[in-house]
Order: C-alpha cells, then structure tokens, then sequence
C-alpha cells in the first residue's frame, strides 16, 4: 500500500472535523441560547424577536465551518476532479481546517454564554438591547479570524506543489 | 446539581426579578396613610389573587406563588430543603406542645416544608418517630421526653432549635453549593449570637449555653460561650475580633436592629447573583429576596395598621434585593 495514498483521507478529514467540530459547538451553543431564549420569552412574548437575534448569534460557527468544509471539499476534488495528492499536502488540508475546527467550537459556546447572559439584560432592560447584543457580538470577532486563516490556508496549501 | 446549568429557569427569574419590589415601591408604601391603602397599591402591583384578601391572605399567597414558579422551573425541589429545614422542626415544636396540651389548632403548622405536617403530627401523636427522616428521629425523642416528663417548653425549644441549626448546615454542606452554604453558615452564627446574648441577659448556666449553640465555621463556640457567661460586654469584644465585628453596634442598638442587620446580610451576600445567569443559585437569591420583601411588607403593613410612627417602620424596613 502507497502511504501518499493517504493524502486524500487527512484532507477530507479536516473538512469534516471544519463542519462537525464547529457545527457542533454551534448546536450546543444555539441549544443553550435558546433555553434561555424561551424563559424570557415565557414571561413577555413581545421580546421574541430580539431573543431571536441573540439566539442565533453563536450559530454562525457552524455556517464558517460548513464554507470552509466546502472549499476544502471543492479543492481536493472530492466533489468532481482530481482527487490523487501527496500524504503531505493531504496533511497541510487537514492543519489548515483546524483553525476554523478549534476556535469555532470554543468561541460558539463562549459566545451562547455572553448570549445568555445578554438575554439577561434584555429581560430586565429592553432599551438596552443593542449594548447587549454587543458583548456576544465581540467573540465573534475570533470566529471570524479563524476563518480567514483558514480560508486563506485551504487556499495557499492549493497552490503549493508538494 | 453541577450538570444543570438552569438556564431556562434564570432567564426566566430574570424577567420575574422585575416585579420584585424596590426601594421606591417601598418609599411609595411608607407614603400610604393607611393598611388599606397598602394593599390597594399592593394589588395594583398584582399582589394578591382576588384582590379582597386581608393582608396576611395576601402574604400568604405571595409566598405560594414563588413556591409554585420555582415548582414550574425546577424539577426536584430538594435542592432548595435547606431553606425548608427550619419549618420541619418548626411544625415538630408545634406538635409537641399540640400533643402535650391535649389541643386542636391546625393553622399553627407551615405548610412549606420538606415533610408534611400530618406526618409529623402522627408521629408525635404515636409516639413512633419511625416515619421522620433520620435527621429528626433523635431529637425529635428527646424533645418528647422533655416536654412529656418535664413540661420544660424552653428546653424542648432548645434541643429542637439546635437539631435545626445542625441540619441545615450539614445539608447545605452536602449539596455543595456556596450559597446554600453561606445562607445556612450565615443563619447558624447569627442564631449562635441570639442565644448567647438572651444567655447573657437571662442569667443561663454554662450547661445550657451548650446545649443551645450549634457549631459553625465562622464563630468558636467554646469562646462565645466562655463570653456569654462573662458578661455583655464579653459578647460584644469576642464578635469584634469575627467576621460579624458590624453586628457589635445593631445590638448594642436594639434587637430588632440585630434582626434587620442579619437580614440585611443575607440579601448582601445574595446579591451577586443578580449578575449569575446560570446554575441553581440565581433561583435560590430569587426565593430568598421574596421571602425578604414578604417580610418587610409584612413589618409595613402591621406598622400601618397599628398607627406607629413612619420613624419607627422605617428603623425595621429591610434592604431590598433589587
């Protein structure tokens, strides 16, 4: 059996960890936003579009996960293509999917907490809304980080010949 | 309990915390002429379900609303039998005296507890202490045997009194939560300092001290009954060398003072929770900060009716949670 066969395998391997990990920290985020979500609007059904906003928040992992799941996909010509590569540029695919793996599972749960405890402001102080959707909106800022560093891994590993 | 994050149940407490009254409800009470007028500002604040009840009606279904929405939002209200601990033994000091005076009052038992009274009641009725839990077995028979053989109420009080204490720190212990255990640690020091000042100034001996106070983390008990015997003074100049240092100046005040202080701590070391959007705890500062304004309403309205002086009332208002 040819080792360099294996490239594909750790390639595809890092699009599916991309779209699971993350889609995964995603779920359980929005899962949690949402039972804090339904308390609140439990006692004041007029504040479910706002809830709505907050909840959906720490689900944007997943999506980030999903693109770059679908450009490793589309690169390494699983979806039509080309798929023969080298173990190492397979491996180079699967490091490059890690970023957007690690830091959209961490920053989804962290953002659903800074959402629940946002969904705690709006409760008590409706007006205050658009400073409270601000502190869940800041840990997007690291999500989106790691996916322009894998974005742009995915697609610099593309053009390396190895 | 560390697995449940009671997110839903916070959020919702959040929203409930709303309607919880503050320092301007409380100042808009004390504006009403009268006990009337309180409660007709109470109902108006949904207070109260028909809007005719009298005022301990009112407080009375205050309090089994909040019972009723922590039922809705927790599945296992065990978790929350440190606060009820203190109503067992409650209604098994009523069913003592009941049995031993051979009478027939049925609105002398608390009904928010974690046994029901009619257990109780039959258990000290038949004398078979079986059907308790095992935290109450044992001084449940010694207090029987006192009041049966002695008729000696204050003793009974006393042994009672202390087997509550205890098992309301050890299981706040046991549930591991901070707040639990910081309200039972909090509720034993502050009955711990009750007893050794009544001590002090009823002339009780050392064998008696003993047997009242209940061991606590905060407060040596050999120290506060060696001062109790002492003197006043001694009491004081032991409290200021604790944590409970500010206590010194509510009971040189009075003990009503003493009373609001305690109070008043309470509410200061469940306040953080206000900011906690999961885990028990939230709920748990919820049901004490009602239990909090029912009592501070509770004072206003009595105040109202009876014509004290606004001076007076306000010297026995609580803090308010929100």
């Amino acid at each position: 059996m040819d080792i360099n066969n294996f490239g594909i395998v750790f390639a595809l391997m890092g699009a599916a960890a991309a779209a699971l990990v993350a889609g995964a920290g995603s779920a359980k985020g929005v899962g949690m936003a949402g039972e804090a979500g339904a308390g609140v609007v439990t006692e004041d059904p007029s504040k479910f579009g706002k809830v709505l906003i907050l909840q959906l928040l720490p689900g944007t992992q997943g999506i980030y996960g999903l693109l770059i799941a679908f450009i490793t996909l589309s690169q390494i010509g699983v979806l039509g293509g080309e798929s023969n590569m080298s173990l190492a540029k397979g491996l180079l695919y699967f490091v490059a999917c890690l970023p957007m793996a690690i830091v959209g599972y961490s920053s989804a749960i962290r953002q659903a907490r800074a959402s629940v405890a946002s969904m705690g402001i709006l409760a008590k102080r409706p007006e205050a809304f658009g400073k409270a959707m601000i502190f869940p909106a800041m840990v997007e800022t690291y999500a989106i980080l790691a996916l322009l560093i894998s974005m742009l891994a995915v697609n610099g590993v593309t053009g390396i010949n190895i | 309990m560390a697995d449940n994050q009671y997110t839903y149940a916070v959020a919702r407490i959040r929203s409930k915390e709303i309607s919880l009254l503050d320092k301007s409800d409380i100042d808009q009470l004390m504006n009403c002429k009268s006990e009337k007028e309180c409660l007709r500002l109470l109902t108006d604040k949904g207070w109260g379900k028909t809007g005719e009840e009298n005022a301990e009606q009112i407080l009375s279904v205050e309090r089994e609303k909040t019972w009723e929405l922590i039922g809705e939002l927790v599945e296992d209200l065990s978790v929350f039998h440190t606060f009820l601990y203190s109503n067992d033994f409650h209604n098994l000091k009523a069913a003592i005296k009941q049995v031993y005076t051979d009478s027939n009052f049925n609105d002398i038992y608390i009904s928010q507890s974690t046994i029901a009274p009619d257990i109780i009641v039959n258990a000290v009725k038949e004398h078979n202490f079986d059907t308790l839990p095992e935290h109450m077995r044992a001084c449940a028979e010694e207090a029987y045997q006192v009041q049966m053989h002695t008729g000696d109420s204050q003793l009974c009080d006393v042994i009672i009194d202390k087997a509550a204490l205890e098992t309301m720190l050890k299981k706040s212990r046991e549930s591991k939560n901070e707040l639990f255990s910081q309200y039972a640690e909090l509720k034993v020091a502050v009955a711990d300092i009750n007893i050794a000042i009544r001590s002090c100034k009823t002339g009780k001996d050392k064998m008696f001290i003993e047997r009242a106070l209940a061991d606590c983390v905060s407060l040596n008990r050999n120290e506060l009954t060696t001062a109790a015997l002492e003197g006043l003074d001694a009491v004081y100049q032991y409290l200021l060398n604790t944590v409970y240092a500010d206590a010194v100046t509510a009971l040189k005040e009075s003990p009503s003072a003493f009373e609001r202080w305690s109070d008043n701590l309470i509410i200061k070391h469940i306040r953080p929770q206000k900011y906690n959007p999961f885990t028990i705890s939230p709920l748990a500062a919820y049901i004490l900060a009602r239990e909090n304004e029912i009592k501070t309403v509770r004072i206003l309205l009595s105040g109202k009716r009876n014509d004290i002086s606004d001076d007076f009332i306000r010297e026995r208002l609580r803090e308010m949670y929100v």
